[in-house]
């Protein structure tokens, strides 16, 4: 028999990057919050300090930052025709568990989207007709840029991003992107100053007319202040930032941003090693009553409240909103319902360079420090005659150096044998490898469902995920790929490997933890799970924040996106919601 | 899931750890992990989650009596980890690294016990991009693997164990275990081991000296990776120049320490 919790206002399931957006929000206009959170508390101080943070085989290839998978796993398949197994051991991507979340240990690059990315599908076929969509399932998101922008705005002054802003209402800006859309204020802090590879790749991108610019990034070129009075330091390009927590209180992460100011907060508490069983309802399945959660000891609890919000990572929110039968699962045979729908990822290839005349020093490197060319992402060029849509952004990025993870040498050299090591130690100092940062367009094979045969530690079936690259994405990648090796070529590299992302698409090997929808927002019920506001279509005190809001995934990192529409749906909830409590704030 | 075996604490950290060290918090968060189940369900309200003077530190391995290898595992794995990394005036070979106390203090620990694998059945064969689908942890892993291997290699060569064959037959075997052309009784295959083992080698290879493996920093001193540095800020921008910093683990510099 669970026991029965004071009612709340507020219980967030989850508590990283959003789960402490809307409890900073939500507690800031008096609401009583409750924020469950499956795993530890994990603090600077404690868990990744300065004196053992460089420690590249417990945090990256042990995991100790990373979610379990003995406790909490998916199976995986490339498509229906194969059966799910499970994913036994991390890969692929590296979703984050306990206080803070991935939030701890991502890079902290920080994006906003294109104009044209919040109406890709309308875009695309007014430009190059219907045909250019064909085989995907896109989708317009039901808000606009400039409605967002207020959102991407305050995220950057909680993280005190360092970047140069190339359009500053309108105007465009020397130095920064000239793709991107209006800003309404400049980055809070200067952009990081450019290692020699990021240099390199620079004035080669540059000198081909070409438009390089700093990667706007959570790492701090400067100490900084933000609103809540919470402080950041200045980064010292120590290389471990990238799958490792910051011991130096420079990267923007929950805990070095809002988790302090919400804790001080009496109408806040934090529940750890709780995790969520299950959303329940009223008999009538409209309206959420609050949620069952399980402690380590597995006493059962019950935790009611007026509004439910599932903040937990996107495969968990996705999960969770399975296992609590809300909104119909989607069956890619019929095309019928919506929960799991366009499921998609990232679409990372890279190009390996080799410099024999010059000294790289990678090990020197912060998580988003780059230079980056947004020309070739999303509709920024051109897709007249190409065979797909979407794009890249291309990145001379050096996050470090980790030895196990980033000892490359060029192809053809065997990678074990004497070899390979007098190989390893010649280039260790002189190569890098440039980034390419692509879209994941979704298409009908691609989905998240409940597995029919395995079962988690509570008996409830495992998410399955179904995903291979759609053959645009593929194209999409060796165009990009290539216009990388070009810049690669013209920074004088000794050697150029460029690496095309090709299917089929495998869990074993890291790519990246940019898992998006699922959990899409859109127009109506019938194309999506939740309205603009991440409001539940079926149940309206329930909300779903993250990347399964996304439709599609555009080519740049999900969380300055996801944390915008975080902040506007709390923005929602206590200017709307409150006065019609349980009503939906769009009509069906 | 057995309990951490007792830390070693020298002065040093004696002296950084001060009153705390002894207390029943400090005994708490000397034998917790973080991602591990098994805490006690706490509540926070108006205080930071920061338990004072506490670190969830590595354990340090040194050389010394095998944990978990069998003495005719150990003979296999010296022999094979110096083909993959064989010695030469560059750097140390794997084993003079230390490489084979790495994987022994591994396969004892919490990665040999399978902490972070999911490992219930039903158990499937799959697809390569599916991966790892054994039944086994990975100590059992490399036991019934190395078993299968020296089979499989005795059948080869003539009843000779991997590490009594000349370096060029050991080389050649290594490429069939890589390929997954080498037949293994039982249902591990070559292949899947290889990937196992190489990974793991280069882990101990490189990782920090704390963990057993690249004695002294000689890896990491082989590719010039200066280890476990705080500050670049002085050599962000001094392009296609050495960088004059000592090489440096977890533990500090050898001068550091006494004795």
């Amino acid at each position: 028999m669970a026991k029965t919790m004071p009612k709340v206002d507020v219980v967030l399931v989850g508590f990283g990057w959003t789960g402490a957006i809307l409890a900073q929000q939500l507690c800031d206009a008096g609401m009583t919050v409750v924020a469950l959170e499956r795993a530890a508390a994990r603090s600077t101080p404690v868990d990744w300090a300065t004196t053992f943070d460089q420690d590249e085989l417990r945090y990256m290839w042990r995991h100790h930052l990373f979610q379990n998978v003995r406790y909490s796993t998916l199976t995986f398949r490339n498509n229906v025709n194969q059966t799910a197994l499970p994913m036994r051991h991390l890969g692929s991507f590296l979703p984050g568990t306990g206080v803070g979340g991935a939030g701890i240990h991502w890079n902290a690059q920080i994006w906003r989207w294109l104009e044209t990315d919040f109406k890709l599908k309308s875009h695309n076929e007014a430009r190059y007709g219907k045909q250019a969509t064909a085989g995907l399932t896109l989708q317009d998101m039901p808000l606009g840029y400039a409605e967002l922008e207020p959102y991407y705005d305050m995220f950057d002054k909680i993280c005190g991003t360092s970047g140069q802003a190339g359009n500053l209402k309108g105007a465009k800006q020397a130095g920064g992107n000239p793709f991107e859309a209006p800003r309404s204020a400049p980055y809070p802090t200067p952009p990081l100053p450019m290692t020699y590879g990021p240099k390199l790749f620079e004035q080669a991108a540059a000198s081909m007319n070409l438009h390089p610019f700093p990667h706007p990034a959570g790492n701090l070129s400067q100490p900084y202040t933000n609103p809540l009075g919470v402080q950041l330091g200045k980064c010292t390009f120590c290389g471990f930032c990238e799958k490792f927590g910051c011991g130096n209180y420079s990267k923007a992460s929950p805990q070095t941003t809002l988790i302090p100011y919400i804790l001080t907060k009496p109408n806040f508490e934090l529940r750890t090693e709780a995790e969520v069983l299950k959303v329940e309802r009223t008999p009538d399945g409209r309206h959420a009553t609050g949620v069952t959660y399980i402690d380590a000891a597995g006493n059962e609890y019950f935790q009611p409240a007026q509004i439910v919000a599932l903040t937990a990572y996107q495969l968990h929110n996705v999960h969770l909103m399975l296992i609590s039968g809300i909104g119909q699962p989607y069956d890619p045979a019929t095309g019928k319902g919506i929960v799991g729908k366009n499921y998609c990822y990232q679409t990372m290839s890279s190009v390996d360079v080799f410099f024999d005349d010059k000294l790289l020093n990678p090990f020197i490197g912060a998580g988003a420090l780059a230079s980056v060319i947004d020309d070739y992402n999303g509709d920024n060029f051109d897709h007249s005659g190409l065979g797909f849509i979407g794009g890249a952004y291309i990145a001379g990025m050096v996050t470090g150096a980790r030895p196990i993870e980033m000892t490359r040498v060029p192809d053809g050299v065997p990678k074990w044998g004497l070899e390979w090591k007098r190989a390893a130690a010649k280039y260790f100092l002189r190569n890098m490898s440039l980034s390419v940062h692509g879209s994941s367009y979704a298409q009908a094979g691609n989905y998240l469902s409940l597995d029919p045969t395995y079962k988690d530690q509570f008996g409830r079936p495992m998410l399955r995920m179904t995903f291979d690259f759609p053959d645009n994405d593929l194209k999409m990648a060796k165009y990009c790929t290539d216009r990388a090796a070009e810049i690669a070529n013209k920074m004088g590299a000794t050697h150029v490997h460029p690496k095309p992302r090709k299917g089929p698409y495998d869990i074993t090997h890291y790519q990246t933890t940019h898992n998006v929808g699922g959990t899409m927002m859109g127009e109506s019920p019938a194309d999506s799970v939740v309205n603009k506001y991440s409001q539940s279509w079926d149940v309206p005190n329930l909300f779903v924040t993250g990347a399964g809001l996304y439709p599609q995934n555009p080519g740049y990192n999900p969380t300055g996106t996801l944390a915008a529409l975080a902040f506007l749906t709390a923005d929602a909830i206590k200017s709307q919601y409150v006065k019609a409590a349980g009503r939906p704030l769009v009509p069906a | 899931m057995p309990k951490n075996p007792p830390r070693q604490v020298n002065r040093r950290e004696l002296l950084t750890l001060g009153a705390a060290l002894g207390t029943t918090a400090a005994a708490e968060a000397l034998t917790r992990h973080d991602g591990m189940l098994g805490g006690p369900l706490r509540t926070y309200t108006d205080a930071l989650p920061w338990d004072d003077g506490l670190t969830d530190a590595p354990e340090a391995a040194a050389a010394g009596d095998w944990r978990f290898l069998e003495p005719a595992e150990v003979g296999f794995l010296t022999a094979a980890v110096d083909r993959l990394i064989p010695p030469d005036p560059t750097g140390p070979s794997a084993s003079e690294a230390g490489v084979v106390v790495f994987l022994d203090r591994q396969l004892a620990g919490e990665y040999g016990n399978g902490a972070r694998f999911y490992l219930e059945g039903p158990w499937g064969k799959g697809t390569e991009s599916q991966g790892y689908q054994s039944r086994f942890t990975p100590a059992e892993f490399y036991r019934h693997a190395i078993a299968a291997i020296e089979q499989a290699v005795g059948r080869s060569e003539n009843g000779k164990a991997f590490k009594d064959v000349p370096a060029d037959r050991q080389d050649a075997l290594l490429k069939t275990m890589e390929s997954g052309d080498l037949k293994l009784d039982g249902p591990i295959t070559s292949k899947a081991f290889f990937t196992m083992f190489l990974q793991n080698v280069l882990e101990g290879y490189f990782s920090d000296p704390i963990y057993g493996g690249n004695k002294g920093g000689a890896a990491w001193k082989m590719i010039g990776f200066p280890g476990a540095h705080y500050d670049y800020s002085e050599w962000v921008t001094a392009y296609n120049k050495p960088v004059p910093v000592e090489t440096v683990g977890l533990r500090g510099r050898a001068a550091w320490r006494r004795g």
